[in-house]
């Protein structure tokens, strides 16, 4: 699998009420979820100003804080192709193999990659480019029981499976 | 093999004599539980799973407590598909509002969590109940949707990290300054994928309530699962109101830790998180010139019965300051008939005080005390990341409740000594 789009950068620590609010969650339509995807983070007018397709760039523990599932959904719903961090809180990091966003463990990348650069990423080989700076770098690997989950397309899949539904 | 408490209870739950750190297992659950932000999701994904039945009906918490009672249609709507959902599926651990309380502080109160048990949560601070000596985590929805059909979830065995506490604590001091402390030494990822035990002579002589709300902010730190090893104080806790049977796990002599972290509490000051994250902490002493809107007691992790004892304490015989709301939500029916039997919500309300009905409430930026604009709150809530009580332009300084009591009545950061 391959995403392409333009990079949106972030920090560090950004928690999943700067992601979506909790004053939206009285809802968990993604589209309405999507609406306020970032609307607290760093970068308030995220939502109108990205493309389908495009992707987040954020330095360490990225998703921490809340649970709440509606982050990796927001950030889905609203187009994002995939994230890209320096690492994952443990929540936001299950729900997304869960739910189905695809993530990516890489240093080396966000400190490579700026605002606005053209990223590739390359799933299946590992490896994620920024075609602005026509730099490549590498993706910390998935584990095994991870990609049974992408595999089988995500936990509940995996789970009608093992249940016989 | 030496093994940690944690080790111990996620290796009884999947049949293993022994896991290692790193180890992927299927564990049997105790107790699965989601409330009213997150069952929602659950639920709609255990429909479209085709699932008829659920894994067992007693074993299955919903609890409308973030936007309930009810704050306006749309949450009316989410609280109502618990509702149906747990009539659908006859479920005996929905808590309708009028018994219902924060999900945290209910479980444990009403002996439904117990030591030794598994436990997912659709709520980061499903953590708490590692207070018991039970291995409790936070999980999204599609988790919890998955465990209400098989009744089992997948763990990595988590690293364990070892936090030991000596000395002696000060006046108004507790619980919330010892776990304030160690996130402001870690940081917020400071113990990312990792088991938090906790232990040492404080620990061991801290009451249940402190235990929990400890526990209850392992997630702050980035934490897995917060653990202390049961022990008298647990079981003079649990022996009254257990459900079920329980079990005391404790960590072997020679388990593994990753790392081991000791901190002399003697002399400790109340601890304060600045926003806008949990580990920007600075003692209470550096904090006297921050001016206050409103100061919010309750919480999971500060609501319980002798949290509002120890703010009671502090306001008796004081007011509020003119400029400043304060609110205080007990977090269960319990601990509100306990704060009228014991004169303390006469104590709040000839203070000045808001006293409110169990809720999450402010504590999300739900309801019962948002944040205008430019607004600051103190609260004994566990999160101050940007716009977490209300206004993306408002502030949240977390603190102990006798510190947010004694703020609420000097209009300022203070302390209880400063009360005239």
């Amino acid at each position: 699998m391959k995403f392409k789009g333009n990079a949106w950068k972030f920090g560090a620590d950004v928690d999943t009420d700067a992601i979506v609010p909790a004053r939206y969650l009285n809802t968990s339509d993604p589209d309405d979820l999507a609406k306020h995807c970032m609307e607290d983070s760093t970068n308030p007018d995220f939502i109108k100003k990205m493309k389908r397709g495009d992707i987040i760039i954020a330095e360490k523990n990225f998703g921490c804080g809340s649970s709440r599932e509606h982050a990796p959904i927001a950030i889905k719903a609203a187009g994002v192709s995939c994230v890209v961090a320096k690492s994952f809180a443990r929540i936001f990091y299950r729900n997304c193999f869960n739910m189905g966003l695809p993530i990516f463990e890489s240093a080396q990348a966000v400190d490579g990659i700026k605002e606005g650069d053209q990223v590739e990423v390359d799933a299946d080989a590992g490896v994620i480019r920024n075609l602005t700076s026509n730099k490549s770098f590498t993706v910390a690997p998935v584990p095994p029981f991870m990609q049974e989950l992408i595999a089988a397309g995500g936990l509940m899949a995996y789970t009608k499976k093992k249940a016989g539904l | 093999m030496q093994m940690t408490i944690t080790e111990k209870i996620l290796a009884a739950h999947c049949g293993k004599k022994e896991v290692k750190p790193g180890e992927l297992i299927n564990a049997k659950l105790d107790l699965v539980l989601a409330n009213d932000i997150t069952a929602p999701i659950s639920i709609k994904e255990f429909r479209a799973a085709g699932a008829k039945k659920v894994f067992d009906h007693d074993r299955i918490a919903l609890i409308p407590d973030h936007f309930a009672p009810n704050k306006d249609i749309a949450s009316a709507e989410q609280c109502n598909l618990l509702r149906q959902f747990s009539r659908e599926y006859d479920l005996s651990l929905y808590f309708e509002v009028g018994r219902m309380g924060i999900e945290h502080a209910l479980l444990p109160e009403q002996g439904i969590v117990v030591p030794g048990d598994v436990v997912i949560g659709a709520d980061s601070h499903t953590c708490t109940y590692g207070g018991l000596g039970a291995f409790s985590t936070g999980v999204g929805s599609t988790d919890v949707a998955a465990a209400m059909i098989t009744g089992e979830a997948w763990f990595k065995v988590p690293e364990s990290m070892k936090f030991v506490y000596t000395g002696k604590l000060g006046k108004w001091v507790s619980g919330k300054d010892i776990i304030l402390r160690t996130i402001g030494d870690i940081g917020v990822d400071g113990a990312l994928y990792r088991a938090m035990e906790f232990t040492g002579e404080v620990i061991k002589k801290l009451p249940m309530y402190g235990r929990l709300t400890i526990c209850n902010m392992a997630i702050e730190a980035g934490g897995k699962n917060g653990i202390i090893e049961p022990d008298e104080i647990t079981e003079k806790y649990v022996a009254k109101r257990a459900r079920r049977k329980y079990k005391f796990y404790k960590s072997d002599k020679k388990a593994n830790y990753v790392d081991v972290r000791e901190y002399d509490l003697t002399g400790m000051d109340p601890q304060i998180a600045c926003p806008h994250l949990p580990e920007n902490v600075k003692p209470v002493s550096q904090l006297a010139a921050i001016n206050i809107d409103q100061s919010v007691v309750g919480s999971c992790t500060n609501g319980r019965i002798e949290d509002m004892r120890e703010a009671a304490r502090v306001i008796k015989g004081h007011k509020v300051h003119p400029y400043v709301r304060m609110i205080v939500i007990p977090a269960t029916q319990a601990i509100y008939k306990q704060c009228i039997k014991e004169g303390l919500v006469d104590i709040f309300i000839d203070a000045g005080a808001a006293f409110s009905t169990p809720t999450c409430g402010p504590c999300l930026g739900g309801h019962m005390g948002i944040l205008a604009s430019g607004e600051r709150a103190i609260a004994t809530t566990n999160r101050n990341f940007v716009g977490r009580m209300g206004h993306p332009k408002s502030e949240v300084y977390l603190s102990n409740p006798a510190i947010a009591a004694a703020s609420a009545v000097l209009g300022r950061i203070g302390r209880p000594e400063e009360l005239k």
